[in-house]
């Protein structure tokens, strides 16, 4: 079957020659009427029209948008906060960045939206520090709006107001982690915080009820709140509604950004047709789906089981490349959707230097708060280094799955897991490739292999 | 003494036991009160906190509800309501008890959690234990015999940093062995408010530091050492110098100030060597003053007097007690009192002054609180000599009332129970004037002048009682013998009395206290042996006119800032 | 503390941006490291004194977040990305070429005094894989080749200036 068209709701304009990121031309491209329409209208109908699109975060967690929105405290009396996550930052992704590069109105237009559904008066976009051109574009975009009453006081007359401010990180991935990314708000380190009791919706920033929301996401709430709900949730497969940005990256003829209808292409298409298949003379090996931390896939491998289809259940015997590229297949399968960062590797890459690689990221990032994840994710990345410059020993792949088994589950924040599943996920895939990686070493080095650690 | 109205109760299962807890309780203290053991070392009760250390994780029920009518849904096997399950583990310091949660500190998952965490804070410690001052007292030590699996996995370079550093004056840190446990760091936040320690670096590299050039230098800069789980923070006056399994422990109380922080003395063979503080909540929490810890040397220290002294030759104790007594029969006698002596001691002081027609004096010692745990009152027992009734109003400023009356002839006989009358105000002169009967520890220009001198005993070196300016009666006991020459207060001054022509009376705490309870309203329900350790609060309403000295401090009020609040038992 | 009148505007711009003053921290590391070049013990006594905190505070952030240094760097700040999707593309190669080209180890500052280069995570441009920051500018699909390209362009922009 071939791939379906690109379904371009986000990223409408973004390749478009002349498009550009000032407020004339977003203007001229119809920018901000959606604002107009919405603040005419009650803010309890826009998260209701939200919680009818049924859109999930677009950050890594997938969790459905106007339940979020729901769950705030709203009797607290204390203000409300948006924190917009703009931290970028889990490997493979690479679409925010775009977003606000080219299109940052696109985004505040959003965050507009949504602050006035939720009665916000003033949000925060923290933006990860390695965006300074990013930072300046999203400063002059909020100046612009400000001066046209797109934000500020009183706008366009509702006699509602609200500021819209850029708060810059410094080169943490932690930041990311919504309650990591509101202590850094706070000036303090970015430790998470522990869930109960600190939920953002009740105690977020200063204490106060708080929204985190990915930049894409909030796009999303834009074109909700201009199509409707009920419209908006025909794009797009039931429960994986709306669009998506799919980011591909590493071993594939064609690497980039791609923007679908959640579900309506699988694996197979993206990879073979979209992106052209792998590079000349290789075959690909291994996919990561949803960001590196996300639990990786083998190529040749099968997944069976029953799904839901409608009502019914139905049975499924899927290759890799069957895979819708939608939350609950890819959960179904046992890995994620996450961020929708598609990284391939093709047989160049040894499994275990790839590990490697991805183990002296989490370690380097892990905010050493909680001791799972920070003895965890250093032992492991001492253990992959080692196998890669130093003495490999076959028995390293058990230890490496038993050491994160300690992890995952275990510590204040999802970090455990995302530094736990990749290390699992490439032992219990490719487990005699660490097994027999001590033999393998001791071979003269491909060409082709890249220097991963 | 009056029980707080019970706050809301709701029962929770520990392990299979039931149990009723305060609403708002957790784990950890829940499954305490059933005897249930939940290894901790972030959590402290008296921190905010943080859950950083996963070494509670526990396993977490809740009863089963049908999420429709919201019925209870039976099990039909057992007939009781099923219980929901977690799959994840929770950690037990950050879940508070809500009515029917069910933990489990038992199953393999809670074994094995624990045995992963104590892996982890394994493979970057240095595994310096028989050099480690903290061993016998190290929570790491300990739970890895009970938690551990026993034996390592890691084959790797463990992490290098910092070791033995100064953080301050009394207190050195060693970074390798610390598990980023951040309970020095809140304590020095929150209760110390002396924000000097942080961690710089992240992750596995993640060290504990003062910020360059500040020191952990502050009055309770020991407290982190107390409360560190391990040992990268010790104690440079205790280092080294004793293995903890040797020492024996001693309730005492610190007799610095009014607050009456509750200590520990630790002593063995007649040595102290070292205070820690003792945990009261309705005190000092689990804090006490760096000054308070040494003041144990006192007992050591030079000046210490040695035998009794009659004009000047040494004397034994009966002789020197005939001597007294013929100073007191028949003279205008004053009596000088101490707001550092204990209850007892206060009771037949009073008793004292009585039969030798004299009046009563305090000396007061007001200076500067830091609103914790040093209050301005330096006496630690103002209040035990009002309940007494040696005193009827606060002790002024100087004895000056008193070297009116040596100049006017009135007074010709001073007794001073350890205060240093020169050091209080009187003139050389007007000391000149008087025969002097002085009981107290050490020489000073008091027992220098005195006509007769008896040495009697420190604090760490006796039985007794002290009213903390909450009118918390509390006990401190003996830890260490006194020196050979010297006797008992309470001895010294039933001795006195009795000779001095008064009612022969109790020479320890123990046959003292029937007298006590009959005479002091205050204590007329009370036993000395029915004080609990952590103190009793008596009825203060007597004494509610009087302007005491002190300013707010840990768990206290000044009265006229507070509204009155019925005292609590 | 000498700070430029631009810096000290700025700073007084941000703080209010904030109900608590603290937070107002990572801005003023950044405008402090963009004036100064780095973040000295004096600039965090300075940052501080002027949030009203303790300087531990301070240092904890400054410590944490890799983009704060405390001592200078080169007049140019190359950071190539190592994180796996660049990795895979051969950014390790592309990283090597930097330090062969002006001679330098990995953080450290060039003996011209020209250039520090720096291995950085994930810069959120996987798709153009490798990619290398130069101070705030990012330039992808950076193989060995078009490395040696930036860093001549470097080295002629390093001569013009000093001339
Ligand atoms: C370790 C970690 C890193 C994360 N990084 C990001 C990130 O860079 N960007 C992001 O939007 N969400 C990130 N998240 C997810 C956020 O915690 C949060 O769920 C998300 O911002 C919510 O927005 P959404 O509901 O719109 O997806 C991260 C989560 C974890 C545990
Ligand atoms: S899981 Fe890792 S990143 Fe998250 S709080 Fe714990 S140590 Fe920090
Ligand atoms: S020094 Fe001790 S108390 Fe402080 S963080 Fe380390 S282990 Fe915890
Ligand atoms: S005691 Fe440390 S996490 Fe609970
Ligand atoms: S891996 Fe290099 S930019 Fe993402």
């Amino acid at each position: 079957m071939p791939a379906p068209e690109q379904f371009r709701l986000i990223f409408k304009h973004i390749d478009e020659p002349g498009y550009t990121n000032d407020l004339a031309c977003y203007v001229r491209n119809g920018g901000y009427e959606v604002l107009k329409k919405s603040v005419a209208r009650k803010p309890e109908e826009l998260v209701d029209e939200v919680k009818k699109s049924g859109l999930r975060g677009r950050g890594g967690a997938g969790f459905p948008c106007g339940v979020k929105w729901t769950l705030l405290d709203r009797k607290s009396g204390k203000p409300i906060y948006l924190v917009v996550n703009a931290d970028e930052s889990e490997p493979g992704t690479f679409k925010d960045r775009y977003i606000i590069h080219n299109d940052p109105h696109q985004l505040i237009e959003g965050i507009m939206i949504t602050c006035f559904a939720n009665k916000v008066e003033r949000a925060y976009i923290y933006i990860r520090g390695e965006f300074p051109e990013g930072a300046r574009i999203l400063e002059k975009a909020i100046a612009e709006a400000r001066a046209a009453n797109f934000c500020g006081p009183n706008i366009l007359g509702t006699g509602y107001g609200c500021e819209i401010y850029v708060h810059r990180g410094a080169g943490a991935y932690i930041c990311g982690e919504e309650t990591g990314l509101i202590e850094s708000i706070e000036g303090k380190r970015p430790y998470p915080r522990i869930k109960p009791p600190y939920f953002p919706a009740v105690l977020g920033l200063y204490q106060c009820p708080t929204i985190v929301n990915n930049v894409e996401t909030l796009c999303h709430v834009k074109h909700i709140a201009d199509r409707g709900g009920e419209a908006y949730s025909k794009i797009g497969t039931p429960n994986n509604t709306g669009t998506r940005i799919l980011c591909v990256s590493g071993h594939v003829q064609r690497p980039g950004y791609y923007e679908f209808e959640v579900g309506k292409i699988t694996m197979g298409q993206l990879l073979f047709e979209v992106c052209g298949g792998p590079l000349p003379g290789r075959t690909f090996k291994a996919v990561i789906p949803g960001g590196s931390s996300a639990k990786v896939l083998k190529f040749g491998e099968r997944y069976k089981g029953k799904r839901k289809s409608g009502a019914e259940m139905v049975e499924y015997d899927w290759g890799l490349e069957d895979i819708p590229m939608d939350f609950d297949s890819l959960a179904m399968i046992g890995s994620m959707g996450g961020s929708g960062g598609v990284i391939v590797m093709d047989d160049s890459v040894s499994m275990v230097e790839a590990l490697a690689n991805i183990n002296a990221f989490y370690s380097h990032e892990s905010c050493g708060q909680c001791t799972p994840c920070r003895e965890g994710s250093l032992w492991m990345k001492k253990i992959t280094s080692r196998m890669v410059h130093g003495e490999a020993r076959t028995e390293d792949g058990a230890l490496l799955k038993s050491v994160a088994d300690q992890i995952a589950g275990r510590t204040i924040c999802a970090f455990g897991e995302a530094c736990a599943w990749p290390t699992q996920s490439f032992i219990a895939k490719f487990g005699d490739e660490f097994k027999a990686y001590p033999e393998a070493k001791k071979a003269p080095r491909a060409a082709a292999a890249p220097e991963l650690v | 003494m009056i029980q707080p109205a019970s706050p809301d109760l709701i029962t929770v299962n520990v392990d299979g036991k039931e149990i009723a807890v305060p609403k708002g309780t957790n784990m950890i203290e829940a499954a305490r009160r059933v005897g249930v053991d939940v290894p901790h070392y972030c959590y402290h009760s008296k921190l905010s906190i943080v859950g950083n250390c996963r070494m509670c994780l526990v396993e977490m029920g809740m009863p089963a509800v049908d999420p429709a009518s919201k019925a209870p849904v039976i099990d039909p096997a057992t007939g009781k309501q099923r219980v929901n399950w977690s799959p994840r583990p929770t950690i037990a310091c950050a879940t508070n008890a809500s009515p029917g949660l069910h933990i489990c500190t038992t199953s393999p998952m809670v074994k094995e959690c624990r045995e992963g965490v104590m892996e982890f804070l394994l493979i970057n410690h240095p595994l310096d234990c028989p050099i480690c001052d903290q061993a016998g007292e190290c929570k790491l030590q300990e739970q890895s015999t009970g938690y551990g699996r026993g034996y390592s996995r890691f084959i790797e370079q463990k992490n290098v940093k910092p070791k033995r550093t100064l953080l301050g004056p009394r207190v050195m840190l060693d970074d390798e062995r610390c598990i980023l446990c951040s309970r020095c760091i809140r304590f020095s936040k929150e209760v110390a408010k002396d924000d000097v320690l942080g961690f710089v670096d992240r992750g596995s590299y993640s060290t504990l530091t003062c910020y360059p050039g500040k020191k952990l230098e502050n009055n309770y800069s020991l407290n982190t050492v107390d409360i560190c789980p391990v040992g990268a923070l010790t104690s440079t006056d205790f280092r080294f110098k004793m293995r903890v399994w040797f020492l024996k422990q001693t309730n005492s109380i610190d007799t610095e100030t009014s607050v009456g922080v509750n200590t520990v003395v630790w002593s063995r063979e007649g040595v102290v060597y070292r205070i820690t503080p003792r945990e009261n909540g309705s005190v000092n929490d689990t804090w006490m003053p760096d000054s308070g810890r040494t003041l144990y040397k006192q007992i050591r220290e030079g000046g210490r007097l040695e035998a009794a002294r009659v004009s000047g030759s040494v004397a034994d104790l009966e002789s020197a007690v005939k001597a007294a007594a013929a100073l007191i029969s028949g003279a205008k006698v004053a009596v000088v009192g101490s707001g550092r002596s204990s209850v007892e001691e206060q009771f037949l002081t009073r008793k004292l002054a009585a039969r030798a027609g004299a009046e009563a004096y305090l000396v007061s010692r007001v200076g500067q609180g830091d609103n914790l745990l040093v209050s301005t009152d330096k006496n630690p027992n103002v209040r035990g000599a009002l309940v007494t009734g040696l005193i009827s109003e606060l002790p002024k400023p100087s004895l000056g009332a008193l070297g009116e009356r040596i100049d006017s002839g009135s007074v010709t006989t001073v007794v001073s129970v350890g205060e240093d009358l020169l050091a209080a105000g009187l003139s050389a002169s007007q000391l000149a004037k008087v025969s002097i009967v002085y009981l107290g520890t050490h020489d000073n220009a008091t027992s220098g002048l005195a006509k007769v001198v008896i040495p009697t005993l420190t604090v760490f070196e006796k039985h007794g009682t002290f009213v903390n300016q909450q009118f918390r009666i509390q006990r401190f006991a003996k830890a260490v013998p006194g020196p050979s020459g010297s006797s008992d207060d309470l001895v010294v001054l039933s001795k006195l009395l009795s000779a001095a022509g008064g009612e022969a009376l109790g020479a320890d705490v123990g046959s003292l206290w029937p007298s006590i309870a009959s005479e002091v309203p205050a204590l007329s329900t009370m036993a000395y042996s029915n004080i609990p350790d952590t103190g009793l609060l008596l009825d203060s309403s007597p004494w509610s006119t009087l302007a005491f000295a002190e300013e707010a401090t840990l768990h206290f009020k000044p009265a006229a800032a507070a509204p009155k609040e019925a005292p609590r038992g | 503390m000498n700070l430029q009148a631009e810096t000290l505007r700025k700073i007084d711009e941000v703080i209010p941006h904030y109900p608590v003053k603290r937070s107002a921290a990572l801005p003023l590391l950044h405008l402090v490291q963009e004036d100064q070049g780095f973040i000295s013990n004096e600039a965090i006594e300075w940052i501080a004194d002027r949030l009203e905190i303790q300087p531990i505070n301070v240092y904890e952030l400054v410590t944490f977040y890799p983009m704060f240094r405390q001592k200078p760097i080169g007049r140019r700040h190359i950071k190539v990305c190592r994180t796996l999707s660049c990795a895979i593309m051969g950014g390790y190669r592309t990283c090597a070429e930097f330090q062969k080209q002006f001679g330098t180890g990995l953080g450290e500052v060039s003996p011209d005094g020209e250039v520090t280069v720096e291995f950085v995570e994930c810069l959120a441009s996987c798709g153009t894989a490798p990619v290398v920051m130069i101070d705030d500018h990012l330039h992808e699909k950076v193989d060995a080749a078009r490395a040696r390209e930036l860093s001549d362009k470097i080295k002629g922009e390093a001569k013009t200036a000093n001339r």
